[in-house]
């Protein structure tokens, strides 16, 4: 019988979960992304991990800014809809706060390398990246032939985080989880991981889950926390929209150095846990 | 209001919706080819299955997303699937007939990039990557593509192949096995180019109003192959502007209005 997980704080679940060095997948494709666990990390000074996900997005921009990350897996590396991760870019191409490696790939070679991980097989297989760049820079994408038709596929090696964390929407008082909406990868990355947080809008009686609900049962995640938001700026369907205005905003607090230190110092490292980061925010006249 | 009185912008997103066949199943590249594929489906094509990389199938947004898995996207979807179910059964499953996308850079056989500008390592510019473009370029069963026309855009060598179009030319597609058809449009802000049948090259077959061959031709980085018979586009008529306006406004203040 595995054991139950733990209902408890986002910090101490961060605490016991994530170590520095440790390869960590922060995942929830534009829906579900979990800021507030990668604010914990970020306040944690949780060092030189390897971080993977499709789209680092503004979360990952904010680790590599703080100084968090040695490594990104990724396959698409922007703000969407904006322009550029700036703090990405300056890591990639200046080697700020300090150097960065880059693992790439496209999104469906993530995708079942997560798929792959799931199901304990060594790598993930799928057609395409054939006849492109991709292949010469990423050592770990190769060609193998189908033994039965002769085929040529691509593999590549299967993602086993040692840590997975992404945001849902409701939990119940076991610590199973139920999500629904846009649910990306996330399954395939929790389960594919040793261990799993999984911060949720709130903590319910019952899920009232209908069959055939993306439901993530207690026993396979270490750690559940009640964090309300903590997927803001990006959204929880039932819950908040994504705030398209922040996104842009972030463009200009990034593009800087001096501008981001000031306010991952002021509005992260200089606040105790989500909630206050948010009053930081709204007390702020500008996000900046 | 006058014929004149519209942007090339306005031009190229006018143009590549006229491109989209009504109810064709279309896997949706975000900015251009989502605010082509929505004007589409606001005019003569309603019937347009749109498909986001989010796994939204059959998304029919009042507003055009900024990213490609906002709300707006899975609330009006028809069905929304996981990240691997979307790649795995239903693009490279073979059943997305239409791909949308957009570049930083293009070749002459239609491959382009969105990866780096400059060198890989080294870069003078680095782009957000492939997402799902290579994927979308290889297993639609045909892509369109749009980007702005100039040097630095259309170019003799790409910096990096992100997504294959025609390769090398000629059958280089077809021998390296990928199931679609490839690019069988570029719409751009000066006019339309097609891949020539045999060797695949992209040739100018159609200018925009009011664009002459010589602007296209200098601001294309490689010797551009101009049809015999080349035609005028449409200009855009007021009802598809009306429209493309009134969506981009609505846009422009949904997104505006969250802070």
């Amino acid at each position: 019988m595995e054991a139950l997980a733990h209902i408890t704080s986002l910090s101490e679940a961060i605490r016991e979960t994530v170590r520095d060095g440790d390869t960590v997948a922060l995942e929830g494709f534009t829906h579900l992304i979990p800021f507030a666990a990668g604010h914990e990390i970020i306040r944690q000074g949780k060092r030189d991990l390897t971080v993977i996900r499709m789209t680092p997005d503004l979360i990952y921009d904010q680790l590599i800014g703080a100084g968090c990350v040695k490594k990104i897996i990724f396959s698409w590396g922007g703000n969407p809809g904006v322009g550029s991760l700036h703090r990405l870019r300056d890591a990639v191409e200046n080697g700020w706060p300090q150097p960065i490696e880059i693992e790439e790939h496209a999104h469906a070679g993530m995708a079942a390398a997560y798929s792959a991980g799931a199901s304990n097989l060594p790598f993930g297989m799928l057609r395409g990246y054939v006849g492109t760049d991709l292949v010469k820079y990423n050592q770990r994408i190769k060609f193998i032939d189908c033994p039965f038709t002769g085929a040529k596929l691509a593999a590549i090696p299967a993602h086993r985080p040692d840590v997975t964390i992404i945001h849902a929407q409701k939990a119940d008082r076991k610590g199973n989880v139920l999500m629904w909406g846009v649910v990306g990868v996330q399954k395939e990355a929790v389960l594919a991981a040793q261990r799993a947080i999984v911060t949720v809008e709130e903590i319910v009686d019952d899920l009232h889950a209908p069959p055939n609900s993306v439901v993530l049962p207690s026993w396979v995640l270490s750690a559940v926390c009640e964090v309300k938001g903590g997927a803001f700026p990006s959204y929880a369907q039932g819950y908040y929209q994504r705030d398209n205005a922040f996104y842009k905003a972030w463009d200009v607090i990034a593009r800087d150095r001096a501008t981001f230190q000031t306010w991952i110092d002021r509005h992260v490292l200089g606040t105790k846990d989500f909630a206050e980061y948010k009053r930081s925010l709204e007390g702020a006249t500008s996000h900046a | 209001m006058p014929d004149a009185a519209y942007t090339s912008d306005e031009m190229m997103t006018i143009q590549a919706a006229r491109m989209i066949r009504n109810g064709v199943t279309l896997f949706v590249g975000i900015g251009l080819p989502s605010a082509a594929a929505n004007l589409a489906r606001l005019t003569h094509a309603p019937d347009t299955v749109l498909i986001y990389e989010s796994g939204t199938i059959g998304a029919k947004p009042t507003v055009l997303p900024l990213s490609i898995g906002d709300g707006e996207l899975s609330e009006t979807a028809d069905a929304v699937v996981s990240i691997p179910e979307i790649f795995s059964y239903w693009l490279q499953g073979g059943r997305i007939g239409l791909g949308f996308l957009g570049a930083a850079q293009i070749d002459k056989y239609a491959n382009i990039n969105s990866t780096v500008i400059g060198d890989y390592n080294k870069p003078k510019v680095r782009l957000p990557g492939s997402g799902g473009a290579q994927e979308i370029a290889g297993f639609c069963g045909e892509v369109l593509i749009t980007l702005r026309q100039n040097n630095r855009a259309f170019v003799k060598k790409l910096d990096f192949l992100t997504s294959g179009g025609y390769f090398e030319g000629g059958d280089s597609r077809q021998k390296l096995g990928l199931p679609g058809k490839g690019p069988t449009n570029v719409i751009t802000d000066l006019g339309i180019l097609t891949p020539d049948p045999e060797t695949k090259e992209l040739t100018l077959t159609s200018l925009h109003p009011g664009v002459t061959v010589e602007q296209v031709v200098a601001a294309t980085g490689w010797p551009l192959k101009v049809a015999s018979n080349l035609e005028t586009t449409a200009a855009p008529n007021a009802a598809e502007l009306r429209v493309l306006r009134d969506l981009n406004e609505r846009t422009a203040r949904a997104h505006a209005g969250q802070a």
